[in-house]
């Protein structure tokens, strides 16, 4: 039991990373739009957030800098590349109207080589890594909840003794929700995602809202990239140590049925199920095994929810689909 | 007169790549009055109502507002105008309720969904029809759907109302309320369009009628002078005889024998009960019933598609021997050597694959003939060629994507393969829905001309003044039992309306697939 909640306490930094990019693929995917390009964006996100903070720091001084602004600095860093790819997966597929499957792999391969390179490049300027001072490597870890509220059994260390982006990403969650829910911004959003002909017969722009649903999905997402080079890579650039975390979301998305709320505990459980092979030792069963669970489960999702055929849990029908008003 | 006009258009032309949809039209639309827009397939009237709704933009000419120009560049610019138009193809959203569905796009509607149901039911009351608007699209029969849309159109406040086709899925009942709705907006003085194809319900609700033929406007015409005939003389450009030839085939045969039928749907609900005839050669054996009744389980049961629970199908050959078909896939049917033509009611989903050219599209049926492992063009070619001249198929080419094609056309194309190999067995299922006149008497004659080369056709419809002209005997299904098998030639419509609704006391309510 104790290592149970061991293991989920310490999944939470990870379910951070994966929180935000399901989030931001979801927004995404309420426009219709399936963006199957999370995996370069979330490495854009990582490498440009690092980057930016070391940016800040370096502009300032080593001294003078101040952890909060370096977190302003990075999240924003991190949003701006995140929707400047959801810009370009926009123009392809809304504007030219190109298929979302071949784009969304190709914004994955386009982001992550971006990410790679940039890196290289600063490593090359720099001298040997890219990262920042220790100060500032604490503020983006440190878990600044109570130490009473830490101690509490069981939920203590779930809840409350986690990184700061881990609530942000929970506060993000329910506005979501209410977005989606309670506005009409987010009613027409849905429209749009469900059956454009319609949104557009009822006089909604549905370019403007496409546009605007993946950059900001894309934006949300590359902050779940920064979120892990910041944190459980330790604010320094490793190439490989992002690889997946994309794909993981897309496939969370599908976990969450669409919904915002689901993906607080889906991606602590998702989070657990990566790292279980850390904490949870069968002998006998290789490591890789255990990195497909998250896998099994989603397609053991897919599976139920199709045998239940819940309307209210399927995806926006019309995900995927180009919408041209002209079109017979 | 002119003050009564809310909209006039002038000059109109609209071309999709080399196709011309509408060619200088001129048209009238009068506030307090129904005017039907009626023409046969492709004559451009849905394109030309289209941008009127902003939908389409016109290549050329001019649409005024109450005597003011105007450019309708979106659907919002048509609201603001007035204008609000109802798709042949309801746009909803299934998983939205209907007061969400109400309020899509509206620009200064709070999302307050309380004083949206109140000033949706004003419009219920004030026009005399009931919408829930806490029930979801997806648990909505059609005509519910159709409601939400109307009533959509006039929460924007609209004075014009254009309908596509709205009673081509509604049930007679329906239709009839739906008129009644449509009468009382007339007094309150909106202008209303209806595009439709069914001559009875144009002279039945319609104040002027206006006629397009070819993309071209030939004229309007007051309903009161109008007879079915004259309409559809200006409709087609020449005298068209409205009679079924129905000839009598000598020494017909037991063709397909079925016995006991019963087969069970995925949630183990019974679609037939215990069907029990016998359909022979040169006859065409109608099979009458409310939507939903069992007429697409049976035509799938026969040509193996659909699993058959319990009961036989039997084909029998001239010789007097038997097929049993229960339980063989349509391939093994065919090896079998039944040849089946199969006219399926979903004709893009389960007849022909749309984004393929007619040439193509024939070859679905003949693809397992020869045996080099490149296929051979030709005969599908002369085939398609033979089906284009033969049933005036309105197309640019054979090569043309079928989906581009108007219902009607598509409809052609796939009757004519069907009935290419001439098959002893041709199952059709509500083979003229949404097809204009003109196309409709081409197909009933293709049917006669099938039935008199001795084959057994079983025809699934819904106009019964067509069954009992078109058919030799009509089968009545409800609630997937036979109520009953009769003489075409002898019963009434009120007979058969009445077997329809009623088997061993049984009643059924109308239900949309």
């Amino acid at each position: 039991m104790n290592s149970i909640i061991a293991l989920i306490a310490a999944a939470g930094t990870y379910a951070t990373v994966l929180m935000f990019g399901t989030m931001g693929e979801i927004i995404t995917e309420k426009s219709g739009n399936l963006n199957l390009g999370v995996e370069g964006i979330m490495y854009m996100g990582g490498i440009i957030g690092l980057v930016a903070a070391n940016r800040y720091e370096a502009m300032v001084g080593e001294a003078a800098s101040n952890g909060f602004i370096a977190i302003l600095f990075a999240i924003f860093g991190a949003f701006i590349a995140g929707a400047l790819a959801g810009l370009i997966f926009s123009f392809i597929t809304v504007t030219l109207r190109a298929n979302q499957n071949v784009t969304g792999l190709a914004m994955t391969t386009f982001g992550t080589g971006v990410a790679k390179f940039i890196g290289e490049v600063m490593r090359n300027k720099l001298g040997g890594y890219v990262s920042v001072s220790n100060h500032l490597k604490e503020a983006f870890s440190l878990k600044f909840m109570p130490k009473f509220l830490k101690n509490i059994p069981i939920l203590g260390p779930i809840l409350f003794n986690q990184v700061h982006f881990f609530y942000i990403g929970i506060i993000l969650a329910v506005l979501i929700y209410l977005f989606f829910s309670k506005t009409k911004a987010g009613l027409y959003l849905r429209a749009v995602g469900e059956s454009p002909v319609t949104a557009d017969a009822a006089g909604i722009n549905i370019t403007r809202y496409k546009y605007l649903a993946t950059m900001i999905g894309g934006g949300i997402s590359a902050i779940g990239g920064m979120v892990y080079t910041m944190t459980t890579a330790g604010c320094v650039w490793i190439e490989a140590s992002l690889s997946g975390v994309g794909w993981l979301s897309v496939a969370l998305v599908i976990f969450c049925t669409w919904n915002p709320l689901n993906s607080l505990w889906g991606s602590l459980l998702f989070g657990s199920l990566m790292i279980m092979y850390l904490w949870i030792i069968v002998p006998g069963i290789p490591t890789e095994l255990y990195k497909i669970l998250p896998y099994v489960v989603t397609l053991i999702v897919l599976i139920i929810t199709s045998i239940r055929n819940n309307r209210d849990k399927q995806p926006p029908a019309s995900l995927g689909n180009n919408y041209f008003r002209e079109d017979r | 007169m002119q003050e009564n006009c809310a909209i006039e258009l002038k000059n109109i032309r609209k071309t999709f790549g080399f196709v011309v949809a509408n060619d200088e039209i001129n048209l009238k639309i009068n506030r307090g009055e129904i005017l039907c827009l009626l023409g046969e397939n492709g004559s451009g009237k849905t394109t030309l109502m289209n941008m009127l709704s902003g939908i389409y933009q016109p290549d050329s000419g001019e649409i005024f507002k109450d005597g003011e120009q105007v450019a309708i560049r979106s659907p919002r610019d048509a609201y603001g105008l007035g204008i609000g138009m109802i798709h042949q193809h309801y746009h909803l959203v299934d998983v939205f309720t209907a007061a969400q569905n109400i309020i899509l796009g509206l620009e200064n509607e709070k999302m307050d969904l309380g004083a949206v149901n109140d000033k949706v039911k004003d419009i219920c009351d004030r026009y005399g029809f009931h919408v829930d608007p806490k029930m979801k699209v997806y648990d909505m029969s059609v005509s519910q759907k159709q409601t939400i849309e109307i009533v959509k159109v006039l929460y924007r406040g609209a004075e014009i109302l254009i309908l596509d086709e709205p009673t081509a899925v509604l049930t007679p009942q329906e239709t009839d309320k739906l008129f009644a709705v449509l009468r009382n907006m007339k007094k309150d003085n909106k202008a209303i369009v209806l595009i439709t194809h069914k001559l009875a319900e144009v002279l039945d609700v319609s104040d002027k009628v206006a006629i397009l033929r070819k993309g071209k406007y030939i004229g309007t015409v007051n309903t009161k002078e109008a007879t079915a005939q004259s309409l559809t003389d200006m409709m087609v450009g020449r005298a068209v005889t409205l009679n079924i030839d129905r000839p009598v085939y000598d020494n017909p045969k037991d063709r397909l024998e079925i016995k006991g039928l019963t087969v069970v749907d995925n949630e183990g609900i019974n679609k037939l009960t215990d069907v029990s005839f016998t359909a022979r050669t040169g006859e065409i054996l109608g099979v009458a019933g409310i939507a939903g009744s069992g007429q697409k389980e049976l035509l799938e049961a026969i040509t193996g598609l659909y699993p058959v629970k319990s009961g036989s199908i039997a084909f029998l050959n001239d010789d007097g021997s038997r097929n049993e078909l229960v339980g063989k896939t349509p391939m093994q049917i065919r090896q079998a050597g039944v040849g089946m033509g199969f006219v399926p009611e979903d004709r893009l989903g389960m007849g022909l694959v749309g984004s393929m050219g007619m040439t193509n599209n024939m070859m679905l049926r003949s693809w397992r003939n020869g045996r080099s492992i490149f296929f051979n063009k030709k005969a599908p070619q002369s085939l398609a060629d033979r089906v284009w001249k033969d049933l005036e198929v309105v197309t640019p080419s054979t090569e043309f994507p079928v989906r581009r094609m108007s219902g009607g056309n598509i409809q052609k194309v796939l009757v004519g393969r069907e009935i290419a190999s001439s098959p002893p067995v041709l199952l059709t299922a509500y083979a003229v829905r949404g097809l204009d006149i003109n196309t409709s008497y081409t197909i009933y004659n293709l049917l006669t001309e099938q039935k008199m080369n001795g084959a057994a056709v079983m025809y699934v419809g819904e106009e019964l003044d067509v069954l009992l002209q078109l058919c030799d005997r009509i089968l009545v299904l409800c609630g997937g039992k036979v109520s009953g098998i009769v003489d075409a030639r002898t019963v009434t419509k009120e007979q058969i309306g009445l077997l329809m609704t009623s088997v061993e006391g049984n009643t059924k309510e109308a239900k949309d697939e």
